[in-house]
């Protein structure tokens, strides 16, 4: 229980002394994470989208992958990342290994099929009788998608949430394609695991907090958009 | 409600654009000035790197990055060409790699020492034997081993411990192996009231949540041995030489090594390790 009570004083006391190193590793957590998440939303939500409206050789399949894609073992991830981006691999020549960039595609990789699949699901549960509605009316191609992701927006906001939920909280991926580089690819989950094989449990506790703070403010602003206007 | 929608998609590439902003020092020149450094974590948990770096990227503008994985991963990075430099306590595995040319420029830097440490009860009457027949006391008496079980240098150390003492320890009941690094180890040992081999830094900045004792140390086979090395420039055409030499020239520099023999006094009162550059080991 001490290191639970020490781990609050001591991530207070980085917080209001503006800790330059943790804020730092704060700071460079939401870029990471914010990034892949933002890059997984972008392209996620509409390939949900489309996999949901069409019909295509190969569509079931598809699903399926998806669907696996959102248990994928992040560590598994960031083995593959890894062996491209070092120096002989097929990336090599980008020099990203060990690079904020190349943590922030492993976490998209990790978060895309996980916005993918709910973005899905969602749309897929959209009422069909709403959908001939709006063609009814008229709606061009374009009209249809952005009412059905507006009609779909509480599974996708839900999409959103867990996506960031994934990559915020991944350390295996981050560990090994950013090699947790103090100043440079440092974020808060490898500082932690980093901090606790040293045995420095009240600083590890400390940055653990300051994780789920940052994970929930993030969450709540994203929950409240979801239940506006919403019982 | 469209509108909305493309406010909202505004709002988000702006966003897009904000987070990709600080990336500094991304660009291709970057890649020169880069320099990756392959190390132990034990090297890194001891802290000695965070004081030493600084004051190498001070001195010469080059940006180290410090990768600390266990002594077999830095190794095979050194393997792949993957690391510029490699600082690692290894000697008989880095003889390997000297002998095959994959790494040049070999240099001794420090060394410190290993201790074995236990139970303040002493279950197996190791206290104040010699290191090999203190192993011997602890699977005679049935005590509780715990070893790293990773290939680094203290598991490497320990194996070859193991070895003087004629005895096979794998597989046996009273030995877990934890794979992981010397932290982790400890902290198992500590709850487990076990025995383990740890290097003396490790041990020292973790003490006070330790219920663990130093049990045998001092002797010669229990030296644990620090080299700097280059990775061949002429096999990887793509390691950064001149950052790599630049590196093994300041560990070995004289107002370095005396930052090394300083290092840990304040703190622990006594020092982490001790220099040794132009020795013969």
């Amino acid at each position: 229980m001490g290191v639970v009570v020490e781990g609050f004083r001591e991530a207070f006391r980085l917080l209001v002394t503006l800790n330059d190193e943790v804020l730092g590793i704060t700071l460079r957590t939401i870029q990471v994470s914010g990034s892949s998440t933002l890059i997984s939303v972008l392209l996620g939500i509409p390939a949900g989208a489309v996999v949901a409206l069409n019909r295509f050789f190969g569509r079931a399949f598809l699903i399926d992958l998806i669907n696996f894609g959102m248990g994928l073992a992040p560590v598994v991830v960031g083995l593959a990342v890894w062996l491209c981006f070092t120096r002989y691999g097929p990336l090599g020549m980008l020099n990203l290994l060990y690079t904020p960039t190349a943590m922030i595609v492993a976490q998209t990789i990790i978060a895309f099929p996980v916005v993918t699949g709910l973005t899905l699901a969602s749309i897929q549960s959209v009422n069909p009788k709403m959908r001939l509605q709006m063609l009814s009316l008229g709606a061009t191609r374009g009209q249809y998608l952005l009412l059905l992701i507006w009609e779909a927006r509480l599974g996708i906001l839900a999409a959103v949430i867990a996506g960031f939920g994934r990559v915020i909280s991944e350390v295996g991926a981050s560990m090994m394609v950013g090699g947790n580089v103090r100043g440079y690819t440092r974020v808060l989950t490898t500082a932690t695991v980093m901090e606790i094989g040293k045995g420095q449990f009240e600083l590890a506790m400390a940055l653990s907090i300051l994780l789920l703070l940052l994970n929930f403010f993030v969450v709540s602003v994203m929950s409240r958009l979801q239940q506006r206007g919403k019982i | 409600m469209l509108g909305r929608f493309r406010t909202m998609a505004m709002g988000m590439l702006l966003l897009a654009v904000g987070l990709a902003m600080p990336w500094k020092g991304e660009t291709a020149e970057s890649g020169m000035k880069d320099l990756i450094l392959a190390t132990t974590t034990s090297t890194q948990d001891s802290g000695l790197l965070d004081d030493l770096v600084p004051v190498f990227e001070k001195e010469t503008g080059y940006r180290v990055k410090v990768i600390a994985v266990g002594t077999g991963h830095a190794l095979a990075m050194a393997e792949n060409g993957d690391a510029d430099v490699v600082l690692c306590h290894a000697p008989e595995s880095e003889k390997k790699l000297v002998d095959a040319g994959t790494v040049t420029n070999y240099q001794l830097v420090m060394h410190n020492d290993f201790l074995i440490v236990g139970p303040p009860e002493d279950p197996a009457g190791a206290r104040g034997k010699s290191s090999v027949e203190a192993l011997k006391a602890v699977m005679a008496e049935n005590g509780l081993f715990i070893s790293r079980g990773d290939d680094s240098g203290t598991h490497k150390k320990e194996l070859s411990l193991w070895k003087q003492a004629d005895i096979s320890p794998t597989g046996r009941r009273n030995y877990l192996e934890t794979g992981q690094g010397m932290g982790a180890t400890l902290q198992m040992a500590s709850e487990k009231g076990a025995y383990t081999l740890t290097d003396r830094g490790t041990y020292l900045s973790q003490k006070a949540h330790l219920k663990l004792e130093v049990l045998s140390e001092g002797e010669k086979s229990l030296l644990n041995i620090y080299h700097v090395m280059q990775v061949n420039p002429y096999k990887f055409t793509r390691v950064n030489a001149q950052g790599a030499k630049a590196f093994v020239g300041f560990m070995i520099a004289p107002q370095t090594q005396k930052m090394i023999g300083e290092f840990g006094q304040d703190k622990f009162g006594q020092p982490l390790f001790f220099p040794d550059a132009g020795k013969s080991m």
